[in-house]
């Protein structure tokens, strides 16, 4: 009854306020064999991206002058994304690594 | 660059031979093993053979990497090294605990013997230098290391491990030692 009652309290949140109409998404990119797979992703502000690293090595996952992420070997690291823009990161460990960022205006 | 071909000096020149011939030195049998025309089965590493020579490889290059670490004051180079002990140890540690698992006890050979051998000449060499000429005599070995292990990798243990999972560890060791390598001709880049 209570989680009902909740659920409807935040969908009338949600559609009060246009920014949060599209539901924030877990965008996952897997590491595999030294590489992000995919190395492109789309997201918006609000969505949360996920490494799942299949590598036995530890892999990050760093904007230069910006953010780093930290992803364990055999293991999974997470950050939210905050402001729009294009980024592009790497692995610090292993430069060849390459992805990019592209998250839309809100 | 494109002077290169037409009008070198002769010190260039003779300096440009000693730093190409002496990582070839120290890999000799690793070269030897890979691109020696086709040999007898009886030649072909067994099994606990290739994953001594792997191990062995990846040995050689974290002890290489530790006097990097000890000895150099370069960032790039510094960073390089600690990727070198990082990545070569989780893939030798990745190895141990296949090994075990199958039951396989890796057996020491000629061609680990003399890999450990020539890798030790290569560092006490190394250990004499010091500054920039250590730098770099300890990224262009790195870059002839690499190029040298992953032919070998490629030409001669992958080929002949029968296993399939010591197979499938020895195809990713290939795919994370070409990155090293690439990883070790842009710092060698940023050297010149
Ligand atoms: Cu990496």
């Amino acid at each position: 009854m209570r989680a009902g009652f909740y659920l409807v309290a935040i969908t009338g949140l949600m559609l009060g306020n246009g920014a949060m109409l599209a539901e924030a998404r877990t965008i996952r990119v897997t590491i595999d064999k030294m590489a992000f797979v995919p190395a492109e992703i789309e997201a918006q502000v609000g969505d949360t991206i996920e490494w799942v690293n299949n590598d036995i090595l530890v892999h990050t996952a760093t904007v230069k002058g910006g953010w780093e992420v930290m992803i364990p070997a055999k293991g999974t690291a997470s950050r939210a994304v905050v402001e729009a823009g294009q980024v592009d990161f790497y692995c610090r460990f292993h430069p060849n690594m390459k992805g990019r960022i592209s998250v839309a205006a809100p | 660059m494109g002077v290169k071909s037409k009008q070198l000096p002769r010190h260039a020149w003779k300096e440009e031979v000693t730093v190409n011939i002496r990582p070839m030195t120290a890999l000799v049998t690793l070269c030897m093993l890979a691109f020696s025309p086709p040999v007898q089965a009886a030649d072909k590493p067994t099994d606990p053979q290739i994953a001594h020579i792997a191990y062995t490889a990846g040995v050689i290059d974290v002890e290489n990497a530790r006097l990097a670490i000890s000895k150099s004051g370069n960032k790039a180079v510094v960073s390089f090294a600690e990727d070198m002990v990082r990545d070569h140890e989780a893939v030798n540690t990745q190895a141990l605990d296949l090994v075990k698992k199958l039951k396989v006890t890796p057996e020491d050979n000629d061609t680990s013997k003399a890999l450990a051998r020539a890798a030790d000449d290569e560092r006490a060499k190394l250990a004499k230098l010091d500054g920039a000429s250590f730098d770099k005599a300890y990224v262009d070995n790195e870059v002839a290391y690499h190029k040298q292990v992953n032919g070998a990798l490629e030409t001669l243990l992958i080929p002949s491990a029968s296993n399939a999972e010591l197979k499938a560890l020895l195809e990713t060791g290939l795919k994370i030692f070409q990155g090293h390598q690439q990883h070790a001709e842009h710092v060698a880049a940023t050297l010149k």
